[in-house]
Formats: C-alpha cells, structure tokens, sequence
C-alpha cells in the first residue's frame, strides 16, 4: 500500500492511502472519538458525526473519509472539540439516559465519550421524550430511551443463519428500533450477547441478565478512552 | 381559650425533612401531636414499566445511608422472580450478601450514634446546638469520636469489597452476586494498615458500649423517664430466636413479650398487614390487622429485635444483651434504650463480619443460581432502621407491574407521633415557654428511632425540622425553627 502525507493540525505524517481516516489517524497515536464506528469495521455508518473533524476546511465525518495526498485535517481545535462535545450533549438530551441504574453504565461508549470529554452537564435542555420500551422479545429488551439511532444493530448483526435482525421503523424523529420477533426469538445465548455488546449504549439488553460486571471490571474501568490518548 | 398549634420546622440531625406540629385545646393543653413527612418521590410508581432485574440497583437510589439494605431486600424479592430463595442461594452468594448487609449495619448504626444521637446524649440535649455535633463531641472526648467515625469507615469498607462501592453499588444480582473476595480484600480487614483490623474493630465496639454504659447509669432515671411508650415489636428472626439482620421468620410481641404473631414465613405478609394513610403526611400507617388500626402500630429497629430476639447468637454481643436485660428487665419500653440496642448491633454486627473473613465461602467462585420463574417477589431485611418491605409483581414479559416498599421508618410512624406526643405534652405542662427545649426535646425523642424520612416516603431533599403551634382553627400561633 503507498503512503501519502496528510497534515493535521499543522504536523505531516506519512500514512497509507486509502484507508479509513480515524484508523489512519489511530495508527499515529491521534484518538478521534467515535460512537457508530469502531475499530476493524469494514464499512463505516456515519450516523453519529461524535467523530467530526475539518477536512479542507469543511465538516466532515472522519469515519467517512478515506485518506487522500495532501489532506490538510483539522482536528484538536476549541471549535471542533466544543462541537463533538455538542453532538454528545445533544444526544444525552435526545434520549432519557440514567447511567446510575443502566446495565451498561461502565461498558456504555456514550457514557465514555462523554467521561473523555469532560462533559458535566449538557448545555442544551432535556427533552424528556417518551419512548416505549419493547419487552416482547423472548431474549432481548429493547430499551429505547437509550437508543442513539447508530444503526451498528441494523447494519453489522445477523443471526446465526445471517439473516437482519433489527430494523428501523418510522421517520425522521419518530424513528425507532425494532427486531423481527421470530428471529429474535431463535437467537441463541451468544448472539443475544453479541447484540448487546454491539449496541454502544444500554438500548439492546439480554433479558434477565443485569448488572453481570462488578465495578472495576466494566469495559472503560479496565481501559479508560483517555488512557489510550 | 382557643385551640393552637406549634410547629417545628424543620427537624434535624435526621435524615430527610420533617416537620412536627402541636396542637394545643381551647384549654390550652396539648391535644396532639403530629409528624409531617414533606417529602414526596413516588419510587414504587416509576419503577413501574421497568425490567425486573433493575429493581435493586434503581430502587436503592431512594437512600444515601441505608442503599445496600434496599438493594438487598430488593434483591432477595427479585431472587424470587427467578425462582431462588435464601435457602437456594449459593453459599458464596449468601455469605457475600450477609456480610455486605453487616457493614450496612455496622456503618449506618455507627453513623447514628455518633454523628446524631451522642451529641445530644454526651453534650447534653440543651447544650448549645452550634457545638451539639460530632465536632463538638470530638472536642469533648477525641478518642471516642475518632473511634466512631472509623467504625463507620470499616463498616463502609466492606461494603465496598462486597458491593463494589460504599455507596450505590451493583453486586446483588437476581439469583446471586456478580463478585466474591479475593485474598487482599479479606487481608484489608484483618491487617489493620489502612483501616482498623476486624479484631480493633470488636475492641473498639466493647469500649464504646462500656463508654455508653456508665453514661447510662449515671443518668439512668433522665434516660428512662424521658419516654416510655408501651408497645408492640416486630422484628425478623432467626434459628431458635436468634437476632437476625438478613433472613429469617417474622415475628411480633406485644408489650409483655407475649407473640402477637407466631413466627411466620415473611411471605404471608398480606395476611396480616394494612396500610393506613391520613391526609397530613405522605408517610403511610402500617398496622397490623389481626390487632387493628389502633392497637396493631408496632415498633421496629434496635430495641425491637433486642426484645423480639431470645439471643444473639455470638458470645460478646450475647454477654452485652445479658448485661442489658439485667439493667432494663426483659421488655423495657424507654425509648432512650434503642441507642444501647444499637450499640449491641454493631458489636454483633463486627463479630459476624469477622467469622465471616474467617469462611472459604466467600472466595468461592459459584455466585449464581436459577430456578422457575415466578410473577411476584417479596423480600423482608432487617435495615439499620427496623424491618423493610419490598414487595414486586413481575408480568411475564419481564416488566414490574407494581411495587410496594414498607420501610423502616413507615413502621414507626405511630410510635414516633406517640414518643413526640409525650415528651411535648411533659414540656408544655411543666413549662410551656420552653422554646429551644421544645425543639430539643422533641428531636432527640425523633432521632432515637434513626428515622429516614427520605427512605419513608421515597422522597428528596434535606431532613431539616420546624415545630408549628396552631390554634384549633388550625391559624399558626408560633413557629420554632432551626
């Protein structure tokens, strides 16, 4: 694979070309925080744009792009950390997250991110939308208050057989998460937990499960965002 | 003359906020007396709708001092919704969750004692409040309120190894536990670097009691005439009528010692229990219907398992409630005598923690267990407080469908009114103009039951007290605050 230069933030690195932009920036030590996208992902989704950076001078969602020569990035400005900082707040807003009694609390992304960030509290006010939560799964507990839309379950799971598990239904605002009740239902133990490891938040949960980790064992207790900084 | 009332407002050095109204006749005599709980939270509503398996991390936000005994009386009413009992339980699920509980105790009861109630009791209750606090009793005698505040820290300590945090923590999970010890967590209790070894611990517990005990005779007559309200106790108990804290049979004496109730399954609650509520507090008035709305009032916490109890079944707490029962007979009523009752508590409390450091099981890496599914888990614990109640239905998709919480502090709704009702009505015909003493008196007769108001109505915010005077057209005369 050729290398290209790209430039961010002023400093040149050399980097392969064509590749996805926050992997190309990872491998240089530089974090982009990112909520739809993880790492080893073959497509990215662009939902959540917490991955924000400038590229040429516009907004654009790193997860997005692939690296080009002479790719000029910003990424480690005031403006575009208060930015990425907003998208998490305006999410924490969207959704009724009660981290205190989440099952996820300690393996919840969203909650990392916002840890990583700093964030206090949000600047924008609380919606307090009513959601449902879908309780009709035979594995799984739809918990749509913390749903943040990313479509990982949409797009990344399949059953054993590899068939689509969940879909989205509704538009625009009224968009919510679904699951075909015969294949959710044939899910085995495995790939229930595989879902609920997927989902970045605390809206896809195995039935009956709980608080399974105790503190200090949790997902970002054992490798906090920041420490790979 | 016309009827009035006094009111305090708000209540303090206890926790959540109170506030107590007297009510004085056309012939100016105290005709009642009354303790309004403010504090509205609705727990047992919006925990409606959630899953099941929630419940004792969600349920337990309503207290800051007592969390792990609602998350564990939650627990042990979600076990059954997984078709396991305490019987059923691992061993190492069992032992985990005891021990947790004994910290509980242990650091809910040391908190009372010497943050709340010693200085009233050590300082004098009308000595002046700016220094009737644990600074002031540090400055009294330092040692003993060192002491007190690292018993409390041991009690918060173990909490933390078995709970994962002092405060708020996760581990009692439907069927079991999510963690047990490991070697260096059982070695912090017994090394003695960083908190006080669990045999200093037991030392500390005898001395402070010893301390109490030649407090309480020197001031014996004051300590019993302060308030002797004959009642019934409930209380759970154990093997033989042993002192039970986590699990075991409910039983209820009256004020002879005879059993009201015969030891019965905790389960079969309904059948004996009613909930009264009247229009001035959000506290409801538990009873016990077997005996009515008027005489079936019990008392819990302390002095109710120290008189519904035959023994404790370790030695130095068992030689302290010897001592006890030989200076205050077998069913003493002064309600002073719950702080002693505490004192007892957490020295069983120490003992059992340290046979319990001292057992392979709680290594052992077996923590859950599951059994048939059920709609409907009740869970009885002995909190700090007195007996706690909480009591789920569970459809079969998982969610809650109702929840009920019976706590501590509801039980001794009727006693705390009547103890409040006989210290005003003492004061007011001795010296009605007694203002700061009423607030005085009237606290320390309050805080001697522990209450949790918070806890008691589900609810947020301070506990700070006013008193109210109101006339019998219900117009507010006088108010004492602090």
């Amino acid at each position: 694979m050729s290398k290209i230069d790209i430039t961010v933030d002023g400093v040149k690195f050399s980097v392969p070309e064509n590749i996805n932009l926050v992997e190309a920036l990872s491998h240089q030590g530089i974090q982009v925080p990112t909520l739809c996208w993880y790492q080893g992902m073959d497509e990215c989704l662009g939902t959540c744009r917490v991955c924000t950076v400038k590229v040429g001078g516009r907004h654009s969602a790193a997860c997005t792009m692939k690296t080009q020569k002479d790719m000029t990035i910003e990424f480690d400005t005031d403006e575009l950390k208060d930015l990425r900082r907003g998208v998490i707040e305006l999410l924490f807003v969207e959704g009724n997250h009660y981290c205190p009694s989440c099952e996820k609390s300690g393996d919840c992304l969203l909650q990392a991110q916002a840890q990583d960030m700093e964030m206090t509290h949000s600047r924008f006010p609380y919606e307090f939308n009513n959601y449902d939560l879908d309780f009709s799964g035979k594995n799984i507990l739809l918990e749509r208050n913390r749903c943040v839309h990313c479509k990982r379950c949409t797009e990344l799971f399949s059953d054993d057989e590899g068939h689509k598990v969940f879909s989205f239904i509704g538009k625009g605002a009224e968009t919510r998460v679904v699951f075909d009740h015969e294949r959710e239902k044939k899910l085995s133990p495995h790939k229930a937990k595989e879902a609920m490891d997927l989902c970045p938040v605390g809206a896809i949960l195995v039935k009956g499960q709980g608080f399974s980790k105790p503190y200090g064992e949790r997902k970002y207790e054992k490798e906090p965002l920041w420490e790979k900084k | 003359m016309e009827k009035r009332k006094i009111i305090i407002d708000p209540v303090t050095r206890v926790e959540g906020h109170g506030r107590v109204t007297l009510h004085l006749n056309e012939q100016n005599q105290l005709e009642e007396a009354r303790l309004h709980i403010v504090e509205f939270r609705g727990f047992e509503k919006f925990v409606q709708g959630r899953p099941y398996w929630e419940a004792p991390v969600l349920v337990q936000r309503l207290c800051g001092i007592c969390p792990v005994s609602h998350h564990l009386c939650a627990a042990k009413a979600i076990d059954q919704i997984v078709g396991v009992s305490d019987e059923t339980l691992t061993p190492t699920g069992r032992k985990m969750r005891r021990m947790m509980h004994f910290g509980q105790v242990l650091q809910s009861h040391a908190l009372h004692y010497f943050y709340l109630a010693a200085p009233d009791l050590l300082l004098g209750m009308n000595s002046d409040v700016a220094s009737r606090n644990v600074v002031g009793l540090a400055q009294m005698n330092q040692e003993l309120a060192k002491k007190g505040i690292l018993l409390r820290k041991f009690g918060q300590e173990i909490i933390k190894a078995t709970a994962g945090k002092k405060i708020h923590g996760i581990s009692a999970v439907p069927g079991g536990i999510h963690k047990n010890m490991s070697d260096e967590e059982i070695q912090f209790f017994k090394d003695g670097k960083e908190v006080p070894s669990i045999e200093e611990t037991i030392q500390w517990c005898l001395e402070v009691l010893e301390h109490y005990k030649t407090f309480h005779l020197k001031n014996q007559s004051d300590i019993l005439s302060f308030d002797q309200l004959e009642s019934n106790y409930l209380s759970l108990i154990g093997r033989d009528g042993a002192l039970e804290l986590y699990h075991g049979e409910l039983r209820c004496v009256d004020k002879d010692g005879r059993k009201v109730i015969e030891d019965m399954d905790y389960l079969k609650y309904l059948d004996i229990y009613e909930e009264e509520v009247k229009e001035w507090s959000y506290m409801k008035f538990p009873f016990l219907k077997p005996l009515g709305a008027q005489k079936g009032w019990v008392r819990v916490g302390p002095l109710a398992r120290i008189n519904t109890c035959e023994y404790i079944d370790t030695p130095l707490a068992q030689k302290e409630l010897e001592s006890f029962r030989s200076h205050n007979g077998r069913m003493p009523h002064g309600t002073l005598l719950y702080h002693w009752a505490r004192l007892i508590e957490i020295l069983h409390c120490a003992e059992k923690i340290q046979e319990l450091l001292d057992d392979e099981d709680i290594k052992g890496e077996n923590l859950i267990t599951k059994g048939t599914r059920t709609n409907t888990g009740i869970g009885f614990i002995e909190a700090p407080r007195g007996t706690l109640i909480h009591h789920y239905d569970v459809a079969d998709d998982d969610q809650i469908t109702k929840c009920n919480l019976i706590v501590s502090t509801t039980h001794n709704n009727t006693a705390m009114n009547s103890s409040v009702f006989q210290r005003a009505k003492q004061i007011w015909e001795t010296n009605p103009d007694r203002g700061e003493e009423f607030l005085n008196e009237i606290e320390v007769a309050i805080r001697a039951y522990d209450p949790c108001l918070s806890c008691a109505t589900h609810a947020l915010g301070q506990m700070p007290l006013k008193v109210e005077l109101r006339d019998f057209n219900d117009v507010e005369i006088r108010t004492f605050t602090r």
